[in-house]
């Protein structure tokens, strides 16, 4: 079986005014249809940009070369007009801050609404409501016949995640990115969202990019995971093997680095500039 | 007048429901800002202003002519008063030219108003800003009945057509000591604008985790305000400062164009102008050349402020 | 919903008030001889101690105020007898040097002043609004530059000085437009209209200029928002994310200092109407500013902060309607 997503060799340049600043260098990995990969690494080591990449909003300030295919089509040499066809159809993202994330001025529903007949031609308003209310049960949102005329701030932290995970699968994609989905909220609403994607994936089946610098929402979902330093991608290994057994000292240092409730207590220790010479798995 | 105020409180992204975290302070400011080709030339300009202001007795001493000297010879009585020889009689005695009627020399009288503008923008500027941002800490840091009671006069000083009330004041007001009372009454309306901002910002601090910490180590509230808050708030003050300066001048000049500025004979800018209509059409430069001073200044000081503001939303990205 | 509103108007009435109590002291507070002061440049003994004596100025400071709180709502009478001048609510005064009701007065120049208001604003919405929003989509090229430049210039420049400026090119060197007539409508259309461009173009050129900034600051600000990336994200088509999503938020406070702007301007634009004669509000305070008519002056302050506070309100009534987390509140 061919994979949903191909990512070869990806390189994205930024023009600063100290001149060119590759933010991502020689990037390649793959994402086999209903899989998850978990994206993993600092900030500023170019994870949010991979994905931006792989959805086509790069900022214009921004050079890519390499290839990102979806299920076989060239993405990186496509017009805008056909990418943005696939962007909320078959490939959809959401975000880390769901608040700022949603436009303050209209109700979810029609924000749900608008993501759907954005790429539905001929749907009625009635039939798109119908939709929304479905999507928004679906991510179990009660009272979601009432709720779907709210407007986003009259929704907690949560609430509002599950919204933007009800309006990316209203068009069901086949991928779902997923930048810092649960950085902006508690601990104990973060599980609840990462169950709900887990859930969501079991049900139907959709791949996804799960992106964070927090290692252990990486290990809940992800059976992949991509380590990247700086724009480079310093590991790449099934999960349960990159957990138990890191090969690349920057990952071991990135899991050294997060306390044990049985560690000694000591130092904390943090991450040092680290060899990162030699890159693990992956293409060489 | 020539900037609404809140027209610069809304670009200055002051609004009431707006209570943004301050811009942290960045270092480099001055270099980067020095780096922009337009706001060196702006400074540039506002430093020649300012020391034509600061040494303006001597500069006068140098062009030959005083403000307040009448040449009649540079004047021609038969055509009602207008300086004889071209662009209004600029010469190598009167560089600028004189003013028609009076012959006084008019780079003298440039240079002069210099001083009048600079004088009131400058105290104006120190008055409201200490206001603004006294009223706005203690109404931001305190909250509750001290922030009720700042927020209705801010209200109460905002909802007041300033304008009008202040040519209606000073008109009333006997004409002594008008220096002062301009810069008074510009300050008083002025203050509420930087206050508030300033109050949206020292709110949001307050709630912030290094304000807790200073008072959990028992640091009294002056001190934290003063140490704490008031550091944070540098960039804010900055911009917002400079971006009003150019509204004082123009304040200033405007009231002395409807004649409730500065008393006669000293010299203002926007009573030169004003005093240049009955010649607009046969002695252009009278009100070219004040007109042209003043409005580069105001462009300089708003030059100045926008780059400000860039350097400083810049560091704040990062 | 409704008690907001409530609140509000409450508010306003209190600034209000608070605004004509303070204006009344300060001119009380001001003036030396208030009878001689109203009586202006021309007067006689008699005329003062008429005034004197209509007006009531040996009365204590809080009757006066009481009395011309009343002639605000019922009207007054100066004077008794056969001199007794009658004034109709609502009584903003009485000018002795015109021998007219201000009320009176303001009815005879507010057309002037609207028209002025209403023209210029047109005007600078078309040029402000627009150059904004279009210098913000194409940030960075000539059109760009060249509007911003010309916003900075025209915020820089005093209005006065740009109409000189306009005067002399359009009027002595070019003969493009004729010197400024003060001709009724009725009279002379043309004319009358032709009176009123240079005006418009100024006043228009500075609001114009501000509002072009505006614009484009927000417009830029709202299409960094995270929500913008959102509908780009859904794959929205480029309009709708431009229309649907970033000029609403945009737009939006622009609208609400439109409103504030344009009340203001209704209580005459003094320096404009001065510098080119027309007979408006504006140029009536300036007039009486240097006749010294202390009525006068008075009641058009007050005419100006009623407009600017009224404004103020229903500027926030809107902005409550537009915004949702204003009208409905925290969650729900």
């Amino acid at each position: 079986m061919s994979a949903l997503l191909e990512v070869d060799d990806l390189t994205i340049t930024f023009r600063t005014a100290q001149g060119p600043v590759d933010v991502v260098d020689q990037l390649s990995f793959t994402l086999e249809q209903g899989a998850s990969l978990g994206i993993v690494g600092e900030s500023g080591s170019g994870k949010s940009m991979t994905s931006l990449a792989v959805m086509g909003l790069l900022p214009p300030t921004a050079s890519l070369r390499g290839r990102v295919s979806l299920d076989g089509t060239d993405l990186t040499n496509l017009p805008e007009s056909k990418v943005r066809r696939m962007r909320g159809d078959r490939m959809a993202m959401i975000f880390q801050d769901p608040l700022s994330s949603l436009n303050p001025y209209y109700t979810v529903g029609m924000q749900i609404e608008e993501a759907y007949r954005a790429h539905r031609a001929g749907v009625t308003r009635r039939q798109a409501r119908k939709v929304a209310i479905e999507a928004m049960e679906r991510v179990h949102i009660a009272d979601a016949s009432r709720r779907v005329d709210h407007y986003p701030h009259q929704f907690s932290g949560g609430m509002r995640q599950r919204v933007m995970i009800a309006m990316a699968l209203s068009t069901e994609p086949d991928l779902l990115v997923a930048d810092e989905p649960t950085t902006a909220l508690d601990v104990t609403v973060q599980a609840q969202i990462l169950d709900l994607l887990q859930e969501v994936r079991r049900e139907t089946g959709t791949a996804l990019i799960l992106i964070s610098h927090d290692l252990a929402v990486v290990s809940e979902i992800a059976e992949d995971v991509v380590v990247m330093r700086q724009g480079v991608a310093v590991e790449q290994a099934p999960a349960e093997r990159l957990f138990s057994d890191p090969q690349h000292p920057y990952t071991r240092a990135l899991l050294d680095a997060v306390p044990r409730i049985d560690d000694e207590i000591g130092e904390l220790r943090g991450i040092d500039s680290v060899e990162s010479a030699a890159r693990v798995g992956g293409k060489p | 007048m020539t900037i609404s105020m809140t027209t610069l409180e809304a670009e200055t992204g002051g609004a009431p429901s707006v209570d943004a975290a301050p811009p942290a302070p960045r270092q480099g400011v001055w270099h980067h800002l020095l780096r922009n080709r337009g706001a060196v030339l702006a400074l540039s300009y506002i430093a020649l202003v300012a020391l034509l202001a600061v040494a303006a007795p001597l500069v006068v001493k140098l062009s030959g002519w005083g403000p307040y000297e009448f040449d009649q010879a540079a004047i021609d009585p038969n055509l009602g008063g207008l300086p004889i020889g071209p662009l209004g009689g600029i010469s190598a005695e009167h560089w600028f030219g004189v003013e028609p009627g009076t012959g006084r020399d008019l780079f003298a009288r440039i240079v002069y108003g210099a001083r009048t503008s600079m004088l009131i923008a400058l105290a104006a500027t120190t008055l409201t800003t200490l206001l603004g941002v006294l009223f706005g800490l203690l109404a931001g840091y305190h909250g509750g009945k001290v922030d009720q009671v700042v927020s209705r006069v801010m209200d109460f000083l905002m909802a007041f057509p300033a304008l009008i009330f202040m040519i209606a004041i000073l008109s009333a007001l006997p004409a002594s000591n008008r220096a002062p009372l301009l810069v008074l009454v510009i300050s008083v309306f002025g203050w509420p604008y930087l206050a508030r901002v300033v109050r949206g910002q020292t709110m949001t601090l307050t709630q912030r985790e290094f304000v807790e910490a200073a008072r959990a180590s028992g640091a009294s509230g002056w001190r934290i305000v003063v140490l704490e808050i008031l550091p944070n708030l540098r960039s804010t003050i900055i911009v917002m400062t400079t971006l009003a300066v150019p509204g004082y001048i123009g304040t200033e000049a405007g009231l002395s164009f409807l004649g409730v500025g500065v008393v006669p004979p000293t010299p203002s800018w926007g009573q030169m102008i004003a005093q240049s209509m009955s010649w607009y059409a046969v002695d252009p430069m009278y009100f070219l050349l004040p007109g042209t001073f003043l409005f580069l200044l105001v462009l300089s000081f708003t030059v100045l402020g926008d780059r400000l503001k860039d350097v400083v939303d810049a560091g704040e990205r990062r | 919903m409704v008690r907001f509103l409530v609140t509000r108007l409450a508010g306003m009435v209190g600034v209000l008030f608070l605004v004509v109590l303070f204006t009344y002291a300060i001119f009380f507070a001001l003036s030396p001889d208030p009878a001689v002061q109203i009586c202006g440049k021309n007067c006689t003994p008699e005329l003062i101690d008429q005034i004197r004596t209509n007006l009531g100025l040996d009365r204590p400071f809080y009757e006066q105020f009481l009395g011309f709180l009343s002639g605000l709502f019922v009207g007054t009478t100066y004077g008794t007898g056969p001199n007794a001048i009658d004034c109709a609510a609502p009584c903003l005064g009485y000018s002795f040097q015109t021998g007219q009701p201000v009320l009176e007065m303001f009815e005879q120049r507010f057309g002037v002043s609207a028209t002025l208001a209403v023209g210029a604003a047109v005007l600078w919405l078309l040029m402000g609004v627009a150059g904004g929003m279009l210098a913000a989509i194409k940030k960075g090229t000539w059109f760009d530059r060249a509007a911003t430049g010309a916003a900075l210039g025209g915020v820089s420049i005093p209005n006065y000085v740009l109409a000189l400026v306009l005067q002399y090119v359009l009027v002595v060197q070019l003969g493009w437009l004729p010197f400024p007539q003060a001709v009724p409508f009725a009279a002379d259309p043309g004319q009358w209209f032709l009176n009123f461009v240079m005006p418009w173009l100024v006043l228009a050129f500075t609001y114009a200029s501000m509002y072009q900034r505006l614009t484009r600051a927000n417009v830029l600000d709202t299409l960094d928002e995270n929500f913008v990336r959102t509908a780009r994200a859904k794959g929205l088509a480029p309009r709708l994310v431009w229309r649907r999503h970033a000029l609403r938020p945009a737009l939006t406070p622009v609208v609400t200092l439109f409103g504030m702007d344009f009340a203001g301007l209704l209580g005459g634009a003094i320096i404009i109407e001065t510098v080119f004669g027309l007979n408006g509000v504006g140029k009536m305070a300036s007039d009486s500013i240097t006749k010294n008519d202390q009525p006068v002056i008075m009641g058009v302050t007050l005419v100006a902060a009623f407009l600017v506070i009224v404004g103020n309100v229903i500027v926030d009534i809107v902005y409550t309607t537009i915004d949702p987390r204003v009208r409905i509140g925290a969650r729900a």
